[in-house]
């Protein structure tokens, strides 16, 4: 049973291609809704539910006009209740469908913690595999907007703590849609943190792009000097530093995992045994972050004899996220924080 | 279906019933003879709800179960053997040791799984009923709980989803007049957990949960209009359970008599009494259905017994589906 809403036609959703497809600039947003579009039109499994996904367009615009091409039973708008919202996606998928979720801020997965971690992640085990939970939770991330300590987290250790889940963080547009495309095909729940400040972030997304592994890491730059490992929105300010380096001697191979869950763990190793010098890039809270985790396999890895220097981590404050704008920049690294870093790793050791 | 009338019907209720009271009275003896580890949440006692409720689906329509789920699954129709086997951590019980009494599920049976967690299996049951709405299937999904589960934000979620949304389940508590030792007295200000169905538009019904042609009829009654476009139902069935909450209870909330009183309740005695009184069952038959239920209880612990221990083998690769 399909309602019909008035329809402001496909062609809506998408920017105008330009003459070479394979040159087509996309948004990070737009890049998201077009694997959500694709994905439902390649397997009526597919159905998205979240609140004011459907007319209002999502908090951030990635559904967009979907709720007109796919209609609302297919694009369904909920009321607020994250709990039930994952409770009825597991359900969902346990009955042989394909749901994706979005949670309109990350934040409120914690509203949502049992049915993701004691139903979603648990299930395929503790059936011992009689059952599986396809399901795709999609959640905005990231601090940058204002919006302080409940709307700006970067909780991406919490999911990747526990077995079961499979954790993707994409940082292009590019990725941002061919990572949600596979995450889409895996029979697993798998949680994607979408980067707020990159929905608007333009990049290259030849149409017809497809799916982008789980469990690769790209690496974004080829340097000598050190490996820099970056995740979410610090990958486009590794990516930034490392030019400003690079003018000033330093050369640096930067990585962006792109899942925490599966982990490419030998594309770091192997990069870090190359240069001898590791600095680790993210925005959530230092203690216990996923950049510990990093940071131990490369000290349990062959790459600990290739060291020339302390392994570095460049994290968030300790500290929740705070409103005013200078003090939530000083409470995640910029910029100007890598280089200083990078600098001093480099020309210290 | 008549339960009461249906000759058929009623042999295979009270056999279904006889035989989720034998499983846990094996269970019971094989924990206190140190044979089972872990820990058991028993239903004696409640037995006419799982049976009479089973009763009113049909193929095809899922079930989400509890920590206290044991005659949720027999009643469905999940193998002794295999339950059995997985309460004695063996590599051929429903979960091959991993999930033990509070995970089996039986998906074959549309049993999407006890759950350890009160209230999980409520949004769950909302959700896989939505899957069959959007395929355009005749699918009902029954949800049991436990009236702790009712005070559970999961529970308030999963019940509204399914109201607004006009879905095709049956929510049934399993009112057994505890969660562990808090009273429904001291944990509800409503008289019958029923009344709170009114908080989201949907019926709410309270039936006695050890008359099992009761709990069927009302029950069929939820199903077939969950099943006609009608939205979901309430149903309330209170009942007792005569055993601990589970083996750590010392039964220090609750006195001998009121155990007593609830034990003279006995739904299996009361259906019994119901069949003979109308001459659907002799004697004979009602004493066929409790050795049939003993005889299929003792298989299943022997061919459980004989089976492979659980193997750690494979653990690390059990986590993720391929």
């Amino acid at each position: 049973m399909t309602t019909t809403l008035p329809t402001a036609g496909p062609a809506a959703a998408t920017q105008p291609l330009p003459a070479d497809p394979a040159e087509r600039s996309i948004t990070y947003a737009e890049a998201v809704r077009e694997a959500l579009a694709e994905a439902m039109q390649a397997d009526s499994r597919v159905f998205l539910l979240g609140e004011d996904i459907g007319v209002y367009g999502g908090a951030f615009g990635v559904t967009g006009d979907l709720v007109h091409r796919f209609g609302e039973d297919r694009v369904r708008d909920t009321p607020i209740s994250e709990l039930g919202i994952v409770g009825a996606a597991v359900g969902a998928a346990l009955a042989g469908m394909r749901p994706i979720v979005e949670i309109q801020f990350s934040d409120f997965t914690a509203q949502a913690m049992d049915q993701i971690a004691n139903q979603a992640a648990k299930i395929h085990f503790m059936l011992g595999g009689a059952a599986s939970v396809p399901l795709v939770l999609r959640a905005p991330s990231g601090s940058g907007t204002g919006a302080a300590a409940q709307h700006s987290q970067s909780l991406e250790t919490w999911f990747a703590h526990i077995p079961g889940l499979k954790v993707v963080m994409p940082a292009t547009a590019a990725d941002a849609k061919g990572l949600l495309l596979a995450a889409v095909d895996d029979p697993n729940p798998v949680i994607v943190l979408e980067h707020k400040l990159l929905y608007k972030q333009s990049g290259p997304v030849p149409a017809g792009a497809g799916r982008v592994p789980l469990g690769q890491a790209a690496v974004r730059r080829q340097g000598q000097d050190l490996a820099i490992v970056a995740t979410g929105v610090m990958v486009s300010r590794a990516m930034e530093a490392a030019q400003q380096l690079a003018e000033d001697g330093i050369t640096s191979t930067v990585i962006d995992p792109r899942t925490l869950v599966p982990l490419d763990e030998a594309t770091i190793i192997s990069a870090v045994a190359a240069t001898g010098r590791a600095l680790l890039v993210q925005e959530a809270p230092q203690n216990c972050g996923y950049m510990a985790e990093i940071a131990a396999r490369i000290a349990d890895s062959e790459a600990f004899g290739c060291l020339r220097a302390p392994v570095r981590r460049l994290s968030g404050l300790d500290v929740p996220v705070p409103y005013a704008p200078q003090l939530e920049r000083a409470a995640v690294p910029q910029v100007p924080d890598i280089v200083a870093e990078a600098t001093r790793l480099v020309r210290s050791w | 279906m008549d339960l009461i009338k249906d000759a058929e019907a009623a042999r295979s209720a009270l056999t279904t019933m006889w035989t989720i009271r034998r499983f846990e009275e094996a269970v019971d003896d094989l924990f206190a003879r140190g044979m089972m580890h872990g820990t058991m949440h028993l239903s004696i006692g409640q037995e006419a709800v799982p049976v009479g409720a089973c009763a009113a689906l049909s193929e095809g329509d899922y079930i989400t179960s509890t920590h206290r789920g044991h005659g949720h699954c027999i009643a469905r129709g999940a193998r002794l053997d295999r339950m059995m086997a997985e309460l004695l951590a063996k590599e051929t019980g429903y979960c091959r040791g991993r999930g033990g009494s509070m995970h089996i599920a039986d998906v074959a049976t549309g049993n999407l799984g006890a759950n350890g967690i009160v209230a999980g299996g409520v949004p769950i049951a909302a959700g896989a009923a939505l899957a069959g709405k959007l395929r355009g299937e005749q699918r009902v999904a029954l949800s049991f709980f436990g009236d702790g589960a009712v005070n559970e934000g999961a529970w308030h979620e999963g019940v509204n989803l399914a109201a607004v949304w006009d879905l095709p389940v049956v929510f049934i508590c399993e009112n057994n007049n505890y969660g562990m030792s808090m009273s429904v007295q001291r944990a509800f200000r409503v008289e019958h957990l029923a009344e709170r169905a009114a908080g989201y538009g949907i019926p709410g019904v309270t039936v006695d949960g050890n008359d099992v042609p009761a709990v069927q009829e009302t029950v069929h009654a939820a199903v077939e209009r969950a099943r006609a476009g009608g939205g979901p139902t309430f149903v309330e069935a209170v009942t007792y359970r005569w055993k601990g909450h589970s083996k750590s209870d010392k039964n220090l909330y609750r006195t001998r008599e009121e155990i007593e009183r609830w034990r003279e309740q006995d739904p299996i005695a009361r259906y019994t009494a119901t069949l003979l009184e109308a001459g659907t069952l002799s004697a004979t038959e009602t004493e066929q259905c409790q050795a049939d239920a003993r005889e299929a209880v003792r298989e299943a612990v022997r061919t459980a017994n004989a089976a492979p221990d659980a193997a750690a083998a494979e653990l690390t690769s059990a986590v993720y589906a391929d």
